[in-house]
């Protein structure tokens, strides 16, 4: 409770200073328009224009707040395709778009996190594992996803894999990578003497696994996800630009950008940073009750 | 008091371990050798650097030596290690911050597969040998370093292994905790059983403890000293005052000063 303050001063701050670059951003085609029409514009007159233009070059807040409300309460409430008059979510609605793009990524994040797992067990059990996978692993995150992701697209397409799996496959490609490098470091956490201590016991490999490396990885490992859902969400995204996709955020971020509708992309991109968010925040509650339960209060 | 019909249960014989480091070989351990009979508590002491610690790792085959033999139990320390025959107690509590207290002491039951009931009753047995009964739910860090200490001590003690290796395991604390847990100690001792050996840098620790005191000297590491106490194996605190008391304490110190006489 005691941090709300901040965070609301930081968020007021931001938003009046948004408010502040929409005057001069838009002004141009409000001035332009007025000329036209062999008019003078006054002050109060060009603020009001450009707060409420159709197609601004930046939408103000109230706009993007607008339209997301629009998009999702309304659109699914009275929308003729929305879910009250259809019993199914509206392809024009951001709930159901949003959701497209979460279902990959999930999935994405699943497979990737079980993976990153795997690997770094892997790494700290197996000395050909530890000097091979990471620099491949390392590799694979310079490349620039923008260049991968159509490649992937396009061939998975070519074998008739299409819709949720190839977006997934990004985000796992994307998700795997932090889980890999924060497990790795969590199971090498315990010191020399904690593992001396298990030798004393004659304890099995197995045994020094469950019973000291993994709950000494737990910190990392929740630290890890957080970065590891948001990239996820990111790929997901990234995923549904190249093929002209027709449902998810990334396509409505698509739309938006051909037919100027800027208000559709912020608010587009606005759902997105909500929904990572909300994970990023869900994963933080999950560690916080599972910490607590292992008596490391975080 | 050194029962000398059965085969030492600790034997070592013209041990060397050699350390290669960065800035050449460290002789930690030269010609060390030593016999411990079963039931006696031996103290190491001497200056750091000396090789105590280093002994009882070989003890415990977690370091090998460079040349010459050891026997634990008349095996190897692998095989006896492999068989659990000793607890280690280490110089830092070195709990788990994820369990209880109780958790921590069942640690070893778990591994080496004891019943679920077995595993309580003994988790109970060792922590009321620690008086630390009350305290079984708590977390490592809602207790004082001393009782962590003792947890780790209950830990250690928590199976049946005839041997007790200890590494300075109240070097952290202050002089009453210690007198208490030295006490402690010595009760558990005469009530086990067990053959205990004790690193130590506090010569009347060494003394009060000890059926015998080793003296050691560092570079390299060697035993310059092995005295045999004739002290009873029943002590109550004030016997640290009697003359007996002061004459070994003096031997002992003046081993160690010689030890540094030679550097
Ligand atoms: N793993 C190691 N690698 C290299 N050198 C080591 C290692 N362990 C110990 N040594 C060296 O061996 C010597 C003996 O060390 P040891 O830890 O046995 O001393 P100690 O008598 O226990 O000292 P202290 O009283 O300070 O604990 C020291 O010179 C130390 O630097
Ligand atoms: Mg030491």
């Amino acid at each position: 409770m005691r941090n709300v303050l901040p965070v609301l001063t930081v968020t007021a701050c931001l938003i009046a200073l948004w408010y502040a670059a929409v005057v001069p951003m838009n002004q141009q085609w409000a001035q332009d328009q007025a000329r036209r029409a062999g008019q003078d514009l006054s002050f109060s007159a060009l603020v009001a224009d450009t707060m409420s233009q159709q197609r601004p070059r930046l939408p103000a807040p109230h706009q993007v707040a607008q339209e997301l409300w629009n998009s999702t309460v309304v659109e699914e409430m009275t929308g003729r395709r929305g879910f009250m008059n259809t019993g199914s979510l509206s392809n024009r609605s951001l709930i159901y778009h949003g959701w497209v793009t979460l279902s990959a990524t999930l999935l994405g994040f699943a497979i990737g996190s079980a993976l990153g797992i795997a690997l770094a067990v892997g790494i700290v059990h197996n000395r050909a594992m530890d000097a091979s996978v990471m620099p491949w692993a390392i590799a694979s995150q310079t490349i620039p996803i923008l260049a991968i992701a159509p490649m992937i697209i396009v061939v998975l397409n070519a074998v008739g894999i299409t819709g949720l799996i190839p977006k997934a496959i990004i985000s796992t490609y994307l998700s795997f990578f932090p889980v890999v490098v924060g497990m790795v470091k969590g199971l090498r956490a315990p010191d020399q003497m904690q593992l001396d201590l298990m030798k004393t016991y004659s304890a099995s490999g197995g045994q020094v696994f469950a019973k000291l490396r993994w709950p000494s990885a737990m910190p990392y490992l929740f630290a890890s996800l957080k970065v590891a859902i948001a990239a996820a969400l990111v790929g997901a995204i990234v995923a549904e630009l190249p093929t002209g996709a027709v449902a998810g955020l990334g396509a409505r971020l698509l739309s938006g950008s051909y037919y100027g509708q800027t208000v559709q992309i912020w608010s587009a991109l606005f759902a997105a940073a909500i929904l990572a968010a909300s994970m990023v925040a869900l994963i933080g509650l999950i560690q916080r009750v599972t910490l607590k339960r292992m008596g490391m209060a975080a | 008091m050194r029962d000398t019909t059965t085969a030492p249960v600790i034997s070592a014989q013209a041990l060397n371990l050699t350390f290669q480091t960065g800035d050449g070989p460290v002789h930690a351990l030269k010609d060390v050798t030593l016999d411990i009979a079963k039931g006696e508590f031996v103290s190491f002491i001497g200056p750091s650097g000396c090789g105590k610690t280093t002994f009882l790792r070989v003890i415990a085959d977690l370091e090998q030596p460079t040349s010459g033999t050891i026997t634990v139990n008349g095996m190897s320390p692998e095989a006896a290690r492999m068989a659990r025959a000793y607890g280690y107690v280490f110089q830092a509590a070195g709990l788990y911050p994820w369990r209880t207290i109780a958790g921590n002491v069942k640690l070893p039951l778990e591994i080496m597969g004891y019943s679920k009931a077995d595993q309580a009753a003994r988790v109970e047995k060792v922590l009321e040998l620690v008086e630390l009964s009350g305290f079984a739910r708590k977390f490592p860090w809602q207790l004082s370093g001393g009782m962590q200490q003792r947890a780790s001590i209950a830990r250690a003690l928590a199976f049946d292994a005839d041997i007790l290796l200890m590494d300075e395991p109240f070097g952290a604390l202050d002089e009453i905790v210690r007198d208490r847990l030295n006490e402690q100690l010595l009760a558990l001792w005469a009530r086990t059983e067990k053959t205990i050996g004790f690193v130590t840098h506090s010569i009347p620790e060494a003394v009060y403890l000890s059926t015998k005191i080793v003296v050691m000297s560092p570079r390299p590491g060697r035993i310059t000293d092995v005295i045999d106490s004739p002290l009873p194996r029943v002590r109550p605190l004030e016997i640290r005052d009697s003359p007996e008391f002061i004459e070994i304490a003096h031997r002992v110190r003046e081993g160690l000063r010689a030890g540094h006489l030679d550097d």
